[in-house]
């Protein structure tokens, strides 16, 4: 009995495919509609789902698929030629046989629905037709042509090709067909599908979980066996754990992209979807796709399935306009919606484009008012990209009349919720008239996310970067000037505006550490944004997501935990629950909120980011940069108390920031994490002529960002924390630094 | 199905307060002497922390309190006995508290009677049975029920 269920199993995750690859396969088909090649593939498809589906005695799921093989052998012969009502009809019996493989995915049995007037259809399309006018004459008499058809063709089968040998004699109706799909043995389709298939494997994705789990206690090992090998003179091991150290970047590396899939993973259903929609509202509708191998984690395929598919369905739905109106308008009657994913920065940037009718911010403010989210004295004042941000917000729904196709209660806001659950972002730009564009930010995968990590009433707690704006450290001293009392509430004037504090130990029950600073964290989630008071801020590192058991399901304020560098667990804080329970997650304060930034638009500043040695980030503005350089460590000298290279015929002093520094750790948390000792990342400052070296960690990118610096950083050579790409980074302050080594480099 | 009225079974012991309680040896994956515990804020009291058992972050369930028991005044640390109930997606995996471990000992369910009406609510609701040996009693504990935990 196992046995068999087994098999069941596979037949309908095979048949599943199968399915998903029919409905492009239609879809091509409608665009060429002569293309022997896709009729030859689609059949094959069909003829494998009824010869299985006969051999597990699932008889209706055999009837439909019969039907409408039959309907595909008149195609692929030629005697019928493809059009509106035969793709239709077939596009419903694929349909139905996905609705009889789910209840037999439930049930373990075929359901109590018998298709039959869809049997009936199909068999009258493939008869009535045949009425008509078609070239190949002899094979289009009415009821027993397939059996005819198989006839004809029987002479030129040779070998019958894969799976149908076996099903064909277990199937009870299977000869005709059966000789018919050998009929065309040599396509070559067939012969490749088959090659492919040999370099591919099915794997459980709880293999793989545990694989990921393996490799993040590897890591673990690693780490520790480094920080060992650091600390013995043995060479043989130190050289042995580098190369320990490199294997286990490269594998984890690997198995993290054995989770990976593609986005066509999701994409390929939508032709579909588009194509009805369209077909049921009377519009045309095209959809473009770019960046189809795109790859994503499966569990973030999972999550952005639906929200996907919402919004492409809106849209149809209310972004392009009908062929009547278009043309009207100049455009081409067919609308176009474009879907283009690509990797940037860490991420993965998903954009539906249409060319429709665009978003009325005059009609969204309107209807913004008439629900009470925005006051009439608001909107005056919003900008339009924050208009627009209001189809976002919860209970709105533009759509005038409630189609059964979108606005039906679940809108934009629950597409949001769920991009931000798994730490996305959505954004929205249209322009009337000319279409708008919705772009969708994700997390390449939710395993593995960097986080920064505290400490409260004794214990660590990690927070994802995603939820992190800044940090805000305030003297004891002086905190009691600056945070103020509201009530018994604590806020802060975070740059004029007030934003409410959590005190975390005291929010988890946790002993209260008077410590010498007050440290905020300042967290945004769902669009709110307060400020979690901590002991002290550790520091920053990818921490890899583990879910916590059921007993502690109920615990909202924790998203799950942790097992850090010395193999100790952590908790994750979960930033919504966190200020869900201590009351922070109000309403928007007066729709200002996290758009006010984007809106303004501050003027942006590039910067060069380096690595420090404590695995941190550190950035320099690129204004202050002359030049890049890497040098060759034994090429330093010293001259009196200063290092000098000898650099284009001159001599360069060089600063090694990061023992100008005073907190940088002494010794590097991860020793290779820089670059080889042998050579030097060398930034090249220079002022009224003079040249002077800076010597930083390895160089990792240059990013353009509004320079909102975090004042009270509070260490010499630093000018300010900000975020960037979701990472907390300090920005050098290279007058101070400088003037450390070469006092009077400033001087005229 | 084995004949639950017939088999004799394998069961764990340990000690907890003054008593001797077994579970079945078959949910029983490890034991393992005191472990680094991350505690975890809010949670039920029964949930003494987290640790980190190669790589696989398990809660872990103090026994004393499950049971209604006082709690620990020996000084001497817990002993994890790592069990894992249900199967497939309902799996779960604990680590459970208890003061000191015992031998595996086979029960002859003929020997077995269901707990007594006298015992406090909580407990009667943990134990599965009692059996009696000629050292004692044991008893044996539901652990589907024990790590539940509302």
């Amino acid at each position: 009995m196992g046995d068999l269920d087994g098999l069941v199993k596979e037949f309908l995750v095979e048949s599943y495919e199968n399915l998903d690859r029919l409905d492009k396969e239609f879809l091509q088909l409608e665009q060429t509609p002569g293309s022997r090649e896709i009729i030859s593939s689609i059949f094959r498809t069909v003829h494998t789902v009824k010869g299985t589906s006969g051999f597990f005695g699932f008889e209706k799921l055999q009837g439909v698929a019969h039907a409408g093989e039959n309907l595909l052998v008149k195609l692929r012969d030629g005697a019928l030629v493809l059009n509106q009502d035969i793709s239709s009809g077939l596009l419903r019996s694929v349909d139905a046989i996905r609705a009889i493989l789910g209840e037999v995915e439930k049930t373990g049995a075929e359901g109590s629905e018998n298709y039959l007037s869809l049997i009936a259809e199909l068999e009258h399309l493939a008869t009535g037709a045949a009425a008509k006018p078609v070239e190949s004459a002899p094979a289009s008499a009415p009821a027993p042509v397939a059996v005819q058809a198989a006839v004809v063709s029987a002479p030129t089968a040779e070998h019958p090709v894969m799976p149908s040998a076996q099903s064909s004699e277990l199937a009870p109706r299977p000869s005709s067909s059966s000789a018919e799909f050998a009929a065309k043995p040599a396509d070559g389709a067939a012969t490749a599908g088959g090659s492919l298939a040999d370099q591919s494997l099915r794997v459980d994705v709880s293999v793989l979980d545990r694989l990921m789990n393996l490799v993040g206690e590897l890591v673990l090992t690693r780490n520790q066996i480094l920080q060992h090998a650091g600390a013995t003179a043995s060479s043989a091991l130190v050289t042995t754990s580098k190369r320990l150290d490199n294997i286990t970047s490269q594998l984890q590396e690997e198995v993290m992209k054995t989770r990976m899939q593609p986005i066509e993973a999701v994409w390929g259903k939508l032709p579909r979807v588009v194509r009805d929609l369209a077909k049921q509202i009377g519009k045309q509708v095209r959809l473009d796709m770019e960046g189809k191998d795109t790859e994503l984690d499966k569990s973030i395929i999972e999550a952005i399935k639906d929200p996907l598919t919402h919004m492409v369905r809106n849209s149809v739905d209310h972004g392009i306009e009908k062929p009547d109106k278009r043309i009207a308008a100049g455009k081409p009657a067919e609308g176009c919606i474009l879907l283009r994913a690509y990797h940037e920065g860490g991420k993965v940037t998903i954009e539906i484009r249409d060319d429709g009718g665009g978003i009325d911010p005059a009609r969204i403010k309107a209807k913004a008012i008439e629900k009470g989210l925005i006051t009439v004295e608001q909107s005056a004042k919003m900008a339009e990209r924050e208009i627009l941000a209001l189809i976002l917000a919860p209970g709105f729904s533009t759509a005038e009349q409630v189609t059964n196709i979108s606005g039906r209660g679940v809108g934009m806001d629950v597409v949001r919720t769920n991009i931000e659950k798994i730490g996305g972002s959505v954004d929205i730009a249209s322009v009337v008239g000319i279409g708008s564009s919705i772009t969708i930010k994700i997390p390449l995968t939710l395993a593995i996310i960097p986080a920064l990590v505290v400490t409260s009433g004794g214990e660590r707690f990690a927070i994802p970067q995603i939820n992190l704006l800044e940090l805000v450290r305030i003297e004891r001293a002086k905190a009691a000037t600056l945070i103020e009392d509201v009530y018994g509430a604590s806020v802060y004037r975070l740059r004029g505006q007030l934003l409410p504090l959590v005190y975390l130990s005291k929010e988890l029950g946790l002993p209260i550490n008077e410590s010498a600073a007050i440290n905020i964290v300042v967290l945004q989630a769902d669009e709110t944004q307060f400020g979690v008071v901590v002991d002290t801020v550790l520091d920053t590192g990818e921490i890899v997501v583990k879910p916590l058991d059921k007993q502690l399901k109920n615990l909202s304020v924790f998203a799950g935990a942790t097992i850090m560098g010395d193999g100790t667990v952590a908790l994750i804080l979960d930033v919504f629950g966190l200020g869900t329970r201590a009351h922070a997650m109000g309403k928007n304060r007066d729709g200002k909120k996290a758009h006010a930034a984007v809106a303004t638009g501050e003027p942006k500043e590039p910067m060069l980011l380096f690595q420090s040695p404590d695995d941190g980030r550190m950035g320099i503005l690129l204004s202050q940069v002359v030049r890049l350089e890497e040098m060759d460590a034994s090429k330093v000298e010293s001259a009196g108390d200063v290092e000098v290279i000898q650099y284009r015929g001159e001599i360069l002093p060089l600063v090694r920031v990061f023992q100008v520094l005073p907190e940088r750790r002494r010794n590097p948390r991860n020793p290779d994490a820089g670059v080889q000792p042998d050579v030097l990342p060398v930034v090249v400052h220079s002022h009224n002529g003079r040249h002077v070296g800076l010597v930083v960690g390895k160089i990792l990118d240059t990013v353009e960002e509004s320079l909102k610096l975090q004042r009270a950083a509070g260490r010499a050579g630093i000018k300010g924390c900000l975020v960037l790409n979701g990472k907390v980074t300090e920005i050098l302050d290279v007058e101070s630094i400088v003037r450390t080594v070469v006092p009077d480099f400033y001087k005229a | 199905m084995i004949d639950v009225a017939t088999q004799t079974r394998q069961f764990c012991t340990f000690r907890l307060a003054q008593h001797l309680c077994g579970i079945d040896v078959l949910v029983v994956h490890e034991i393992l002497r005191q472990q680094p515990m991350t505690k975890v804020p809010l949670a039920p009291p029964v949930v003494k922390g987290l640790i980190n058992l190669r790589g696989q972050i398990i809660t872990a369930l103090d026994m004393r309190t499950r049971l209604g028991f006082p709690p620990r005044d020996d000084g001497r640390p817990p002993i994890n006995i790592v069990i894992t109930v249900g199967e497939g997606a309902e799996a779960s995996t604990a680590a459970l508290l208890v003061d000191e471990i015992g031998d595996v000992v086979e029960i002859d369910p003929a020997t077995c009677e269901p707990p007594p009406d006298t015992i406090p609510g909580a407990l009667k609701d943990l134990i599965q049975s009692v059996c009696k040996l000629e050292k004692g009693l044991i008893l044996i504990l539901d652990t589907a029920k024990a790590v539940k935990v509302e």
